[in-house]
């Protein structure tokens, strides 16, 4: 038999039947849905008079624009001072209650960005197929299954016929080699990545994460690369199936049990590319080499280590490029050449679909503890992923570090990586922020947002400018 | 779904690459539950010099004068012309939604986002990839002429009107047949409902931890 990628055969296990003209039909396993991209595919569903294929594949759970503050979630769904926002949340529940799909309800402990809440619960297996109205559930990759994001109209194709027609893209392998540094984190490796092969470098191919750093890798870690492997272009970002991944998934609520638990994993262990296994890209990295990342523009691929400077659209000889850096300097109220530890910081937001979890808190508050958040700062939000990892952090006691240290301890939700709800950042405003994207306005009108890993937003916070957290970690703060 | 077959109208310039989707619309705008009257808001930090809000009317606000689709010579516009890997970013179908509210179903550009390339077919807006050279004619056209118009003839798989003579492009074959023919892809898909559950039926002899009841 030919060799086969990761990708090749998670998409064979799910061909349902190829067209003659080359698109295909694919089985879905677990559709993920939120209040966001989701109202208008209940509703093509009722006007078609459809009902779901498939119940129990399909898990809810609101997230963009539910409030992150104490006050306004205690009372639930009413509390929401946003008229609007209230309207997307109540419609949520309406249309899962009406159709009897599963929701984790705002007022839920299991309620929280979808992307931390289905690896969480076991609801992504390995071997899956993945789908979600958001470009981030490429995040469940991690797991060695098949995820990638879709627009309303697939969300109502997949409730109808738990299919979707697709065409399979071409097999990229990012391998990147070696050990990493002290303090280099999973959000460096990605953003590294970015900067390598650009935002548009992935449009078209399924990557794979390999190489020695991606087997060492935590999960939660595998997760934060995946999760930003749409950052890099491609819809689809996976890591092979190991002994990591099954310790993981093991005694999840929704996670195989007893007879079904070791065929799972017995089938499992295939997941992975052949040895022979051609791609059609295969692009490397020296882990060795890769410092603490930190981007300066508005567009993730604007990505410098720290220690670097802001570089000068001069010196740039695509005159394309050039044009973008202005405007991107122009936008970000920076000069080319200054440093980037220069950049004097407004707020500062730990939390996303990117770095909310447990592990992503663990090194945040190890960098604050016993510091104070600089004087400087208008605000340091902390936004655990889900209600689970806020009570898991809260029971190791990080979110009195956080606390005493000045930053804000806030309730689930994707709060300011995309500010649909109150979290914003204000005109003008530099952020610190553990999440996935710095385009324009994408934190609040104005905003100038700059992407790290939770230890540099950390030690951000502390110091009120960019610092090398390596040398935090040495006492120098 | 609308057909798209044939397309003749004036052809707006927005000379900038990587152009996001939050960019397209932005996100206090997602929060409508329809999927009509994104149009007013579609660019809208681009477009307006003060900062939109949900449910307000765009009529009234200052208008950002530097910005191409407020040119008087752009007015109307239902064809974009961009840059490459247009429509980055999140997986809002409320961005095609926002361009065809506005007006604009087809977009040509060197290269486009995967999801946004494939959310543009669920709502018949045409995206047709060019090489760079064939874009920047056509940038060019667009700053000789005022008022300079490009027939899209998706049956023909040709863009007329350009100085430099017809350009010819192509689209998968499915798309074109669905978009030509306005096609609903659902029930395309139910049609294979056979298909589909003699699939499920082999996935739970192979895979029974995913169809636990």
């Amino acid at each position: 038999m030919a060799s086969k990628t990761l990708y090749d055969k998670l998409w064979d296990a799910h061909l349902v039947k190829q067209q003659d003209d080359g698109s295909c039909l694919i089985y879905i396993d677990r559709h993920l849905l939120h209040e966001v991209t989701s109202p208008q595919a209940f509703e093509g569903l009722r006007i078609a008079g459809r009902k779901p294929w498939r119940i129990d594949t399909n898990l809810a759970t609101p997230d963009h624009n539910v409030p992150t503050t104490f006050n306004e979630r205690a009372i639930g769904v009413e509390g929401i001072e946003d008229p609007v926002s209230k309207i997307q949340v109540v419609t949520l529940g309406d249309n899962c209650d009406e159709f009897g799909i599963t929701e984790f309800k705002m007022q839920d402990e299991r309620q929280g960005i979808v992307h931390v809440v289905g690896p969480e619960q076991g609801a992504t297996l390995p071997g899956m197929t993945v789908v979600c109205g958001d470009s981030h559930t490429a995040t469940h990759g991690a797991m060695g299954a098949l995820a990638h994001g879709i627009g309303t109209s697939e969300v109502e194709h997949v409730l109808a016929t738990q299919c979707l027609i697709q065409k399979k893209s071409q097999n990229m392998l990012v391998r990147v080699d070696g050990d990493l540094g002290e303090g280099i984190t999973s959000k460096d490796v990605v953003l590294a990545i970015i900067g390598v092969i650009g935002t548009a470098g992935g449009t078209g191919y399924a990557i794979e994460f390999g190489g020695k750093v991606f087997e060492d890798m935590t999960m939660e870690g595998r997760m934060t690369v995946c999760n930003m492997a749409i950052e890099a272009g491609a819809r689809v970002g996976m890591v092979a199936v190991d002994q990591t991944t099954i310790d993981y998934v093991e005694g999840r609520p929704f996670s195989p049990k007893g007879e079904n638990w070791d065929l799972a994993v017995a089938a499992w262990q295939d997941l992975h590319s052949d040895p022979e296994a051609e791609f059609d890209h295969v692009v490397v990295l020296d882990g060795a080499a890769i410092a603490p990342q930190v981007t300066w523009g508005t567009s993730p691929e604007m990505v410098l280590p720290v220690f670097a400077n802001v570089p000068n659209p001069a010196k740039e000889k695509d005159s394309s490029k050039a044009s973008s850096m202005t405007r991107a300097l122009e936008y970000m109220g920076l000069t080319a050449g200054q440093a980037i530890t220069d950049i004097q910081l407004d707020r500062v937001f730990i939390g996303s679909c990117t770095n909310s979890r447990i592990e992503d808190l663990r090194a945040a508050a190890a960098v604050v503890e016993g510091h104070q958040v600089a004087k400087t700062l208008k605000q340091a939000l902390v936004v655990p992923g889900s209600g689970l990892v806020k009570s898991q952090a809260e029971a190791e006691g990080l979110h009195t570090i956080f606390i005493n240290a000045g930053l804000e301890w806030r309730e689930p939700g994707c709060s300011m990586c995309l500010a649909m709800n109150a979290d914003k950042l204000g005109s003008g405003e530099h952020c610190a922020s553990t999440s996935n994207r710095n385009f324009e306005g994408r934190q609040g009108f104005g905003g100038r947002t700059h992407l790290v890993s939770p230890a540099m937003a950390a030690a951000a916070a502390i110091a009120g400018h960019f610092v090398d957290v390596r040398t935090m970690h040495k006492g120098a703060a | 779904m609308q057909a798209f077959t044939q397309l003749t109208g004036i052809t707006a310039p927005l000379d900038r690459a990587n152009v996001d989707t939050d960019m397209i619309i932005p996100k206090q705008f997602l929060k409508s539950i329809k999927r009509s009257g994104f149009g007013p808001n579609l660019f809208d930090q681009l477009r307006y010099l003060d900062e939109g809000q949900p449910d307000q009317d765009s009529s009234q606000r200052p208008i950002n004068p530097d910005f191409v689709l407020n040119f008087p010579r752009y007015n109307g516009a239902k064809i974009l012309l961009a840059r490459g890997n247009f429509g980055c970013g999140s997986s809002r179908e409320h961005a095609p939604w926002a361009l065809l509210d506005f007006g604009i179903s087809c977009v040509i550009a060197p290269s486009f986002a995967d999801i946004f390339y494939n959310n543009c077919f669920k709502n018949g807006i045409l995206p047709i990839t060019l090489l760079d050279e064939q874009v920047d004619q056509l940038f060019e056209d667009t700053q000789a002429k005022e008022g300079f118009e490009l027939t899209v003839d998706l049956e023909a798989g040709v863009i007329r009107g350009s100085s430099a003579g017809d350009i010819a492009f192509s689209i998968d074959s499915f798309r074109r047949h669905c978009l030509l023919n306005g096609l609903d892809d659902i029930g395309l898909t139910l049609e294979h409902t056979d298909s589909i559950k003699r699939y499920e039926q082999k996935r739970r002899q192979q895979t029974p931890w995913l169809f636990a009841e």
